[in-house]
C-alpha cells in the first residue's frame, strides 16, 4: 500500500534505510549477505509498504532518533502480552490492520463510521520527530508519519457540548490474545483528552514511522501520539472516537487511580509510586538523563494547564 | 552397581549443582556481551538477575520441607550452597541496580528507597539476609552454637517473603507470577510451622 500526499521530499530520502538499522542488524546482515544475499535480513523487517511523500515539518528534535529495531521491538502493548518483546513477536502475525473502520460519534454534528484510509486522507501526511517518554522511566525519539488529530476531529464537527474526546482500541480476542482474559484487565483499552488538548497542534495521529506503514506492534493502523504525555496516553489501534461532555474513563486510571491520573503529563517533579520521574533512560544510552517538564514541550503546551495544580491533577 | 553409581554421583553432585547455579549468570553475561538483551539491556539484566535471586531463595527454602517429605537426606548437603548462590544473585542484582541502573547516584538511590515501597521491601530483605550469609561458614556455626545459629537463621522466613513482596509491588498490573512465588514461600513457611508443632508433639510421647 502506498499513501501519497502533496509536496515535500519522500521520507525514505530523508532517512537512509541503513541509518535505521542498528549495528546488531548490520552484523546479522553482513553474515547473511555472504550466504543468501541482503534480502534475507531486510526481509525480517518486511512491512506493508512505504508512505511516500510525507512532508517534513518544523516538529524535529536535536537528539538522535532511536533505531528502528528498538522502536519496533520494545513495546508496551498489553493486548499482545505484558512483556515488551511480545508485541513484536505476536502482533505482526495476528493483527489485521485492513480493512479497518473507525467509529466517530457523540457530541458532533456529523457522526460517521469511516474507513481508516478515508480518515487518513483528512489531511496531508507529515513527518514529525517526537520525543516519547514512558511512565516506566525510559524514552525514545521516533520519526512518526501521520496527520494532526485536529484535522481529523474537525471533519465530524464537534458541538459545544464536546468537552472531552474518548478513544477506544480494538479488543478482538481472535487478533489480540492478551484481551482474552477480561478479569485481569478492563478491556478494551481506553484513553481520553480534554477537547483543547485534542485540538492542540502537537496532538498527532500516526499511521507510520520511519517512512513506512505503522508496524502492528506499534499500534497499526492508526494511533495517537501525544509527546508531552506519558506514552500510555497515546492509545494504539484506535477503533472508536467519541465526543462527550463527561470526562472519559481510562484504562490505567481504572486499574490504579492513585498511580495513573487523567492528565498524565510528563512531569519530573511528580513521582509515580513505582518510578521516580526526575530522570529517564533514553533507549540506547547508558546514563540516565534529566526528564524535561512536559517532555520538553512546555513552551507549546504549558498554556493548556495554566492555573492548574499539576501535583493534584497529575 | 547401584551403590557405585550413587557413590560416583555423590562425588559429582555438588560441582554439578554449582555449575547449574552459575548457568543463568553465564547466559545473561554472554547475552549482555553480545548485545542480545534487547533494547533496554540494563533493565533486562537487573530483572534477569532478580528473577534468579528469588528463584534460588525459594529453592533453598524448599530444601528442608522436601527432604522431610521425601526422606532424601542427601538434600541437606545442598542447602547452604543454594542459599549462598541465592545471596550471590541478590548482591549482583543490587550491584547492577546501583552501578548500571543508577550509576552511583546515591541521592537518587536514597530517594527510591524512601519513596518506592517495592525498593524499600527489597533493601529490607537484603539487610535481613546479610547476617545469614555472614554466618554461613562452619566456623561461624560453631562460634554461635547450634541453637543461636538456628534462631538467627529463622530470619529467612522474614527475608524471603519480603523479597516476594518486593516483586509483587514492582509489578504494574499482572500479579500472577509474584503471587505464585509468594504462595510457594508461604507453603515452605507452613511446612516449617507444621513440623515444629508436629515434632514437639512427638517429643512428648
Ligand atoms: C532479596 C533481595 C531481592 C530479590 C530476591 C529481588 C528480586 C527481584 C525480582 C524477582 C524482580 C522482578 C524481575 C522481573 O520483573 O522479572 C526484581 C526487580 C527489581 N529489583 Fe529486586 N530483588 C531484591 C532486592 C532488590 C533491592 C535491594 C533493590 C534496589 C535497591 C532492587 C531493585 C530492583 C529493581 C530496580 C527492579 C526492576 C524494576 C523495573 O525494571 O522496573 N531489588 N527484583
Amino acid at each position: 500500500m502506498i499513501i501519497r500526499s502533496a509536496g515535500g521530499p519522500a521520507t525514505s530520502e530523508i532517512t537512509p534505510r541503513r541509518v535505521w538499522l542498528s549495528r546488531r542488524q548490520w552484523l546479522t546482515g553482513a553474515v547473511a549477505a555472504g550466504a543468501v544475499g541482503m534480502l534475507v535480513p531486510l526481509g525480517r523487517q518486511a512491512r506493508a509498504g512505504t508512505l511516500a511523500g510525507a512532508t517534513k515539518t518544523r516538529y524535529q528534535v536535536e537528539d538522535k532518533a532511536t533505531s528502528l529495531e528498538d522502536v519496533t521491538h520494545y513495546n508496551n502493548f498489553y493486548e499482545f502480552g505484558t512483556d515488551k518483546d511480545e508485541p513484536a513477536r505476536r502482533a505482526p502475525g495476528l493483527l489485521r490492520p485492513r480493512p479497518w473502520t473507525v467509529r466517530v460519534e457523540g457530541e458532533c454534528a456529523a457522526p460517521a463510521t469511516v474507513d481508516v484510509d478515508d480518515l487518513i486522507r483528512s489531511s496531508a501526511l507529515e513527518e514529525r520527530i517526537y520525543r516519547h517518554r514512558c511512565v516506566e522511566g525510559w524514552s525514545m525519539v521516533i520519526p512518526w508519519v501521520g496527520l494532526p488529530l485536529s484535522a481529523v476531529l474537525d471533519r465530524f464537527q464537534p458541538t459545544s457540548r464536546a468537552k472531552y474526546v474518548a478513544f477506544e482500541s480494538l479488543a478482538d480476542p481472535a487478533q489480540m490474545p492478551g484481551t482474552r482474559d477480561r478479569t485481569l484487565f478492563p478491556w478494551p483499552y481506553r484513553e481520553g483528552l480534554r477537547i483543547d488538548e485534542a485540538m492542540h497542534p502537537l496532538a498527532f495521529l500516526a499511521v507510520g514511522l520511519y517512512g513506512e506503514t505503522l508496524p502492528a506492534q506499534n499500534g497499526a493502523p492508526i494511533r495517537l501520539v501525544l509527546p508531552w504525555k506519558y506514552g500510555f496516553k497515546s492509545i494504539k489501534s484506535v477503533v472508536s472516537i467519541r465526543f462527550q461532555e463527561a470526562r472519559p474513563e481510562t484504562f490505567w486510571n481504572r486499574l490504579a487511580p492513585s498511580e495513573y491520573g487523567f492528565y498524565s503529563n510528563v512531569n519530573p517533579g511528580v513521582d509515580h509510586p513505582r518510578w521516580s520521574q526526575a530522570k529517564e533512560r533514553r533507549i540506547g544510552e547508558f546514563l540516565r538523563r534529566p526528564t524535561l517538564m512536559f517532555n520538553g514541550y512546555a513552551e507549546e503546551v504549558a498554556g493548556l494547564y495554566a492555573g492548574m495544580d499539576l501535583k493534584r491533577d497529575f | 552397581m547401584a551403590t557405585a553409581v550413587l557413590t560416583r554421583w555423590r562425588r559429582w553432585d555438588r560441582p554439578a549443582l554449582h555449575l547449574l547455579c552459575a548457568l543463568p549468570l553465564l547466559i545473561l553475561s554472554v547475552k549482555g556481551l553480545s548485545g542480545d538483551l534487547g533494547a533496554n539491556p540494563i533493565e533486562a539484566l537487573v530483572r534477569g538477575i532478580g528473577d534468579w535471586a528469588l528463584r534460588l531463595l525459594v529453592v533453598a527454602l524448599a530444601v528442608t520441607p522436601i527432604r522431610r517429605l521425601t526422606g532424601l537426606s542427601r538434600l541437606a548437603a545442598y542447602r547452604r550452597m543454594l542459599g549462598l548462590w541465592a545471596f550471590a544473585y541478590v548482591v549482583l542484582h543490587l550491584s547492577a541496580y546501583i552501578v548500571l541502573d543508577q550509576f552511583f547516584d546515591w541521592q537518587a538511590i536514597a530517594g527510591e528507597i524512601r519513596k518506592h515501597k517495592f525498593i524499600t521491601a527489597g533493601i529490607l530483605s537484603v539487610i535481613l539476609l546479610l547476617p545469614l550469609a555472614a554466618t554461613s561458614t562452619g566456623a561461624m556455626v560453631r562460634r554461635l552454637g547450634g541453637v543461636r545459629w538456628k534462631w538467627l537463621h529463622r530470619l529467612v522466613y522474614l527475608a524471603v517473603p519480603l523479597a516476594g513482596i518486593h516483586y509483587l509491588w514492582m509489578v504494574k498490573a499482572d500479579t500472577r507470577q509474584p503471587i505464585a512465588y509468594l504462595v510457594l514461600i508461604l507453603l515452605c513457611l507452613g511446612a516449617r510451622l507444621f513440623h515444629a508443632r508436629h515434632s514437639r508433639g512427638a517429643g512428648l510421647q
